[in-house]
């Protein structure tokens, strides 16, 4: 379970901080982002990186666990095509990716909310503007409220008719 | 008969298959009542509510639940049946997992309700009555159940010891659980009480599996004659033998049909439905991206074909509440 960011205040529509779950490929997005951080580039501290060894390890139970626990928003980053550290991880991602976004979409979540792109280890600046693009993005689209405990709230506030 | 464990069965949101696969044992079922009283069995026998709510609590040794739990009647059942019972089983994918009706998870009860007494074609309902849980007429009332949100398995409204998988589950799985219940050294609370291994490996064609089965196109058994050796995948069709539990013996390949998944995941998978999709996908036979939404485009539901019994019991449980889609509107 996340557990909110101290400085992430409670979610009403008006002082609403997106939470974004990023899983990010030890070879390239990860190094994009560590290059990002010693450049003293700024970007919106809404994103918390979970450093995989390739963009193919992450289980699309991940990305749902991530939804479904208050993410709301999830970004993946691995290796341009081509690049992949295991030859073809990257691929296996975007095969999934593009399935997965289709259930994501049909359970009712905006397909903004799950983004994926190839970031390489120079690629700093891309780092930047993407996070920030998603997470103006998702501010737009207000918060997923899609806890499993909001769930079991509103099952138990139910008005039976 | 003072000293035979008793045993109850009961009902909820299902389609009385579990039901008739305990009938399914044949003669089998005559061992099974030598072996245990049975107390409660409304499908059965006769035997009315108040007849376990005079039990005491606990006297009743399992109970086996089959459906899940959509309606307030279905929910009091479940919790007057868990009271009155050392072990509660959930029978069945309906009560493991949601089932067939958890997909109604997609909905929301609105539009449940609209599309079955209003927007049938063959329904005239000008005034749009619904059904209420409270009616009354010149002095007598009359009660219906309430009708939930959301479609949840048996575990998400009572405590649950163990599950029988399968839509039904077949009698021999439904007899082994009995035995091993029966058995002196009882599994660890939570388990599901069949075999905790793929469904590939009892497949009959499994030594006609490729390595790494790829596709082009997902297929369906409709649109092939599909060979009744090789391994569905092979052929392309979308079989969920891979990320389903094994225990079936592999009755639907068997009839030469692919696996839809009715046992459910395995105990190192939490949700059925994003891993066989994380699996086909990455099976798919190309690295471009056009193409790859060409032959993922061939499956076209992927939420009721790789969550069709398994919806409520997912991470994600059912559609987001606030953005709960239409239901669709029947083609004229």
């Amino acid at each position: 379970m996340l557990s909110r960011h101290p400085s992430a205040p409670e979610t009403s529509q008006s002082t609403f901080e997106p939470r974004i779950v990023a899983f990010f490929c030890n070879w390239c997005t990860y190094l994009a982002a560590d290059l990002a951080g010693t450049s003293r580039m700024k970007y919106a501290p809404n994103v918390r990186v979970v450093r995989l060894m390739c963009s193919g390890r992450v289980d699309p139970q991940f990305v749902l666990d991530a939804f479904a626990h208050g993410a709301d928003g999830v970004f993946i980053g691995g290796c341009h095509p081509g690049d992949c550290h295991y030859q073809e991880g990257n691929y296996k991602t975007l095969k999934r990716y593009h399935l997965l976004k289709r259930v994501v979409k049909e359970m009712g979540i905006e397909e903004e909310r799950f983004r994926l792109e190839w970031i390489s280890a120079a690629e700093a600046d891309r780092v930047r503007t993407t996070i920030n693009q998603m997470v103006e993005k998702v501010r737009e689209l207000g918060p997923l409220n899609l806890e499993l405990k909001e769930l079991d709230k509103a099952h138990a506030e139910e008005v039976l008719v | 008969m003072p000293n035979k464990p008793k045993v109850a069965f009961y009902w909820c949101a299902s389609c009385g298959g579990c039901e008739e696969a305990v009938v399914d044992l044949a003669e089998a079922i005559l061992d099974v009542v030598a072996m245990v009283d049975i107390v409660f069995w409304p499908v059965a026998m006769d035997f009315k509510r108040k007849d376990v709510e005079s039990m005491a609590d606990g006297s009743i040794t399992a109970t086996f639940l089959n459906g899940a739990i959509r309606t307030s009647e279905q929910e009091s059942m479940a919790r007057l049946l868990r009271n009155k019972s050392q072990l509660l089983v959930a029978l069945g994918a309906c009560s493991h997992l949601g089932g067939i009706p958890g997909l109604a998870n997609l909905f929301d009860r609105a539009g449940i309700m609209q599309e079955a007494y209003v927007r049938p074609p063959s329904t005239i309902n000008a005034e749009g009555t619904l059904p209420r849980t409270h009616y009354g007429d010149n002095g007598h009332s009359v009660e219906l159940p309430a009708f939930h949100e959301t479609v949840r398995s048996l575990d998400q409204v009572v405590d649950v010891d163990y599950y029988i998988p399968g839509c039904p589950p077949t009698p021999k799985t439904f007899l082994a659980a009995v035995q091993t219940l029966l058995g002196g050294a009882p599994p660890v609370k939570g388990t599901v009480l069949a075999p905790d291994c793929a469904l590939c490996d009892e497949c009959p064609r499994k030594d006609t599996k490729p390595e790494k089965p790829v596709f082009t196109e997902f297929k369906r058994p409709q649109q092939m004659l599909v060979d009744e050796e090789k391994c569905l995948l092979a052929q392309g069709l979308l079989c969920m033998g891979p990320g389903t539990r094994s225990g079936c013996e592999a009755l639907c390949v068997r009839g030469n049909m692919p696996c839809t998944g009715c046992y459910g995941p395995t105990s190192r998978v939490r949700d059925q439905g994003a891993k066989i999709l994380s699996c086909l996908a990455s099976l798919v036979d190309s690295k471009d991206e056009t193409e790859i939404d060409r032959v993922l485009s061939t499956i076209p539901d992927p939420v009721g074909t790789f969550y069709r019994y398994s919806l409520p019991g997912s991470l994600l449980r059912r559609k987001r509440p606030d953005g709960a889609r239409q239901a669709p509107l029947p083609t004229r």
